[in-house]
């Protein structure tokens, strides 16, 4: 039983008739082709299909398209792009976190809304903030090395 | 270097399928371009053509062919470094094109951590030999003899008079060089090929030695880095499959009927490999869960998981060795007037990558192309070739980054199983693997039990020292996918498997005059299709024996009386070693005191620290652990780490310390968080809450690394020795702190404060 499901992915409309049980993180991989948020275990338990839904981080594997009707949705892609990247990207890129990168998304996404909402956390704050994420490269002390160098960006 | 600069407007005509071109169109394809039809055409790939490694493209670019592999350290930018010193080009006009088998030789892919320290020397090797024959070429061009010539940036110069250059691109840009190489007739790790040039001495690197970042970091950030989980190919069914509820069980019936109301979705069985297939993913995922599959009765081929210890030391030896012999153990112990002994103990561990493999097969009557992301693309070439009865030339595999890996994990099942249900179909598949095919199904790290005696005199100087493991083989499935017997798709559907029996011992250079270490190895606990079959995790047998052999170090340091590193200092001769371990120690400020910790707080939190040191192939490692240990909870957390690594000449110094850092966090989860658990039918580890691994809280607050370089001395591998230090560093850590000693990995909060609730020595 498919429906008529309204979106904007990354700043663009886009409109997918889908079944309003099916993941958001299927259509955003299959039927739009956006192939960045990452399918890790489909459980909400380890971050690599992280996106915005109208700002909040979400975990788009639980997430069914019946509750993403109209939303706005943005991944690591429409974060920045390399033209115009966000502080996090440049972030990562100069402290080079990413082994794998197949958990990115779950950290930056998270990340980014961390630090929209409080710029400058401490370390306690950091951690706290990213609880369930999981990177299995071990690349966390480059992971918050890059958060707070993103964040010290932010108050210059 | 240029690597995958990729977008979705790179698309390439492949097979007659339109294909995501997902690996590297920068390179390899702009290659193929510039270098086609040119001079007779490519050789043949074989390791002893110089075109099989180095190309010069119009440009003067050049393009490197590595047969070995990245796995996210950068390995690939080292080997650029590598080559651009010996063709003296600037970094940014090398691309190094690695896991595509149609252009790359088999140098055995990702492997023990020798990408440098056996993949580089044939590159080093190639790139100094086309420098000699471009210079050859510019000495005639330029009517000067080649040793009034210099190069630098690929332009050549006669020495004294700069009017009078070529380059690199003029000489020979778009030709291949259709010259031989001397090849020692090896395939895979031990691979060498030499030009007759002499590569440059270390003294005379420039790129070498450059903390040169990873262009690729940029397109993972950016989100355009194509994994071969993003590869689609037109026609393409997804997979999944469905492992059975129990182990050793197949299936005795399937109702179709009851995916008949998803659209598509239909069964796919040889013998007991099941999967559903469906042209939409989604409705492949919902085909699994709802498809009713009647299984043969569980037949309770696993102990019970609190038994498993038990199991091992009871269990019939099926091959055994003695690799360390010296002197005579079991005579000096009876001169001991002390004999210090204990037992160590190593659970299962999933590799639990971060995402389940993926594969893509396209599979036709003559032909297949594969998408893989495992380690060893040349060989899951050879296993898929052998699965299909396809001759190897026949199937071309080419290497996409995957959802991480560390050894033989998932991705060598899923290769094969995107192949089988391709050739069943007619059409492509991709198979992606649900998280419980991932974290259940794997090859797991072996269980072991470990046990070691030291004698030691009325002094206190160790007389005898006796180290024996006793476990599963490491090697169940082999390293790699050649042959389907090593393959989930191969023992499903009836290929016997034939595990190798192999274990380890402790690498270290503790010279005790009387020395023995060895190993015995126990049957598989299901024969085939086993959920808790073998394999390589990263630095096989490495953190578990080194787990014990280094707390058992620190046990007899603890009863000879001796501060742990003054008591390895006492042992160990080797000037390398000695120089790591006391510069781990200085590093860290380690001064000697009472051992276990007088002043271990007062609070609930207590802290410790600890010592470790090994080797593995050539590279040392020691270090320091800092730990707190929360008396109420048992909770560790390991707030610093102090690391002296050296692994001989250092490519790419910030490279190397991303990867110590991300093998020291790796092992610290390993050391207290992971145990694969089950029950006598299954096991019952199959995601993140079942098999928990470190998360933020339990990072360290620094990790501390001193590294030092060899110049002169040959690299050595980096991608895992520092893992195998990480477990006893944080157990003798645990037992400064404490004064309790835990045996037993994982180290979790329950485990701890069990052993603390009951004092002195726990497992």
């Amino acid at each position: 039983m498919s429906e008529r499901i309204r979106l904007v992915v990354d700043g663009k409309p886009a409109e997918i008739n889908a079944d309003p049980a099916m993941p958001l993180l299927y259509a955003l991989r299959d039927d739009l082709g956006l192939a960045n948020p990452k399918f890790g275990c489909g459980l909400a338990q380890c971050g690599a299909c992280t996106v915005h839904v109208d700002g909040r981080p979400t975990r788009s594997c639980v997430t069914p398209m019946s509750a993403v009707q109209g939303k706005k949705i943005t991944t690591i892609a429409g974060l920045g792009t390399p033209e115009r990247p966000h502080p996090l990207q440049q972030a990562f890129v100069a402290e080079q976190v990413p082994q794998c990168g197949y958990c990115l998304s779950g950290w930056m996404m998270t990340a980014a809304a961390l630090l929209r909402d409080k710029p400058k956390p401490n370390d306690r704050q950091i951690r706290d903030a990213l609880v369930g994420l999981k990177c299995r490269c071990g690349t966390h002390m480059a992971i918050l090395r890059a958060i707070k160098r993103a964040a010290a960006g932010t108050m210059a | 270097m240029n690597l995958t600069h990729f977008s979705r407007r790179d698309f390439l005509k492949a097979g007659g399928a339109l294909v995501v071109s997902v690996m590297i169109p920068g390179t390899v394809h702009t290659t193929r371009a510039q270098m086609s039809g040119v001079s007779g055409g490519k050789p043949p790939l074989m390791p002893d053509e110089l075109d099989s490694w180095i190309a010069v493209l119009p440009d003067g670019k050049v393009t490197a062919f590595f047969g070995k592999m990245d796995m996210g350290q950068g390995v690939d930018v080292a080997i650029g470094q590598i080559v651009a010193d010996e063709l003296d080009v600037r970094f940014d006009r090398v691309n190094v094109v690695m896991g595509d088998t149609a252009f790359t030789c088999n140098q055995g892919g990702a492997s023990g951590s020798t990408g440098i320290q056996t993949g580089a020397p044939t590159l080093r090797y190639a790139a100094a030999e086309a420098r000699r024959l471009l210079v050859e070429r510019a000495a005639g061009k330029l009517g000067v003899p080649a040793d009034k010539l210099t190069v630098k940036d690929g332009v050549v110069s006669v020495s004294g008079d700069s009017q009078r250059t070529t380059t690199y691109g003029e000489l020979i840009g778009g030709q291949h060089f259709h010259h031989k190489l001397e090849w020692n007739k090896r395939y895979g790790n031990p691979l060498l090929a030499k030009g007759q040039a002499t590569p440059k001495k270390p003294s005379e690197y420039k790129v070498v030695g450059q903390s040169i970042p990873q262009k690729i970091v940029g397109n993972k950030v950016f989100g355009t880095l194509q994994y071969v989980t993003d590869v689609r190919v037109d026609g393409m069914l997804h997979a999944r499959v469905i492992r059975p509820p129990s182990a050793g069980c197949g299936p005795v019936a399937i109702d179709e009927s009851s995916i008949a109301e998803i659209p598509g979705a239909r069964v796919v069985r040889e013998k007991d490999l099941v999967a559903v297939v469906a042209e939409h993913e989604w409705d492949a995922v919902r085909a699994a869960r709802v498809l009713k599959v009647t299984w043969a009765p569980p037949c309770a081929p696993f102990p019970e998981m609190t038994g498993l210890y038990d199991h091992i030391r009871q269990a019939k030896v099926t091959g055994a060795q003695v690799p360390i012999k010296k002197g005579d153990v079991e005579e000096a112990l009876k001169t001991a007037s002390r004999v210090v002994e204990a037992e160590y103990e190593w659970p299962f561990q999933s590799h639990a990558s971060m995402g389940p493999a993926c594969a893509v097969a396209d599979v036709r009557a003559d032909r297949a192309t594969l998408w893989t992301g495992t380690q060893k693309p040349h060989y899951a070439r050879d296993g898929v070739a052998k699965l299909l009865g396809l001759p190897p030339a026949s199937v071309h595999a080419v290497w996409t980054p995957g959802p991480g890996s560390y050894g033989r994990n998932d991705a060598g099942d899923a290769a094969h199983d995107a192949a089988l249900l391709s050739k069943l179909t007619g059409k492509p598949v991709r198979v992606q693997y649900m998280r419980n095919d991932g974290t259940g199904w794997d090859p797991k790290g072996p269980a072991g039990v470990y046990r070691g005696r030291a004698g030691l005199d009325a002094q206190g100087n160790v007389v005898a020292y006796d180290f024996s493991a006793k476990g599963f083989t490491r090697q169940d499935v082999a390293t790699n996918e050649s042959d389907p017997k090593d393959t989930l798709a191969g023992q499903l559907t009836g290929v016997p498997p034939k595990p190798t029996i192999i274990f380890q011992v402790p690498a270290e250079a503790y010279e005790f005059a009387n020395k023995r270490c060895g190993w015995e190895c126990i049957p598989p606990l299901l024969d085939r299709g086993s959920p808790l079959r073998t394999g390589h995790l990263r630095d096989p047998l490495g953190p578990e024996t080194h787990f014990a052999s280094e707390s058992f170090i620190d046990e007899i340091a603890h009863a000879a009386g001796v501060d742990p590193v003054a008591f390895r200092l006492k042992y160990v001769k080797d000037p390398r070693h000695v120089a790591v371990i006391k510069a781990a120690a200085d590093k860290a400020g380690w001064s000697k005191r009472a051992y276990p910790n007088p002043r271990r707080g007062k609070g609930n939190v207590m802290v410790g620290r600890g010592f470790s040191y090994t080797e593995r192939n050539g590279t040392i490692v020691a270090m320091v652990a800092e730990v707190e240990v929360n008396r109420l909870s048992g909770r560790v957390w390991a707030r610093q780490f102090t690391v002296a690594h050296d692994c001989g000449l250092i490519i790419n110094p910030k490279g190397l310390r991303l990867t110590i850092e991300g093998n020291i966090v790796q092992a610290l989860s390993r050391t207290l968080f992971e145990e694969v658990q089950f029950d006598r039918d299954q096991v019952l580890s199959v995601d993140w809450t079942t098999y928990p691994i470190l998360e933020m809280q339990d990072a360290p607050e620094r990790i501390d690394i001193v590294l030092l370089n060899q110049p002169e001395i040959a690299a050595t591998g980096a991608g895992e020795p520092s893992t195998r230090t990480v477990p006893a560093a944080i157990a003798n850590a645990i037992f400064d702190a404490t004064g309790v000693r835990i045996r037993r990995v994982p180290l979790t909060p329950e485990r701890v404060k069990a052993a603390l609730t009951a004092g002195g020595t726990n497992r």
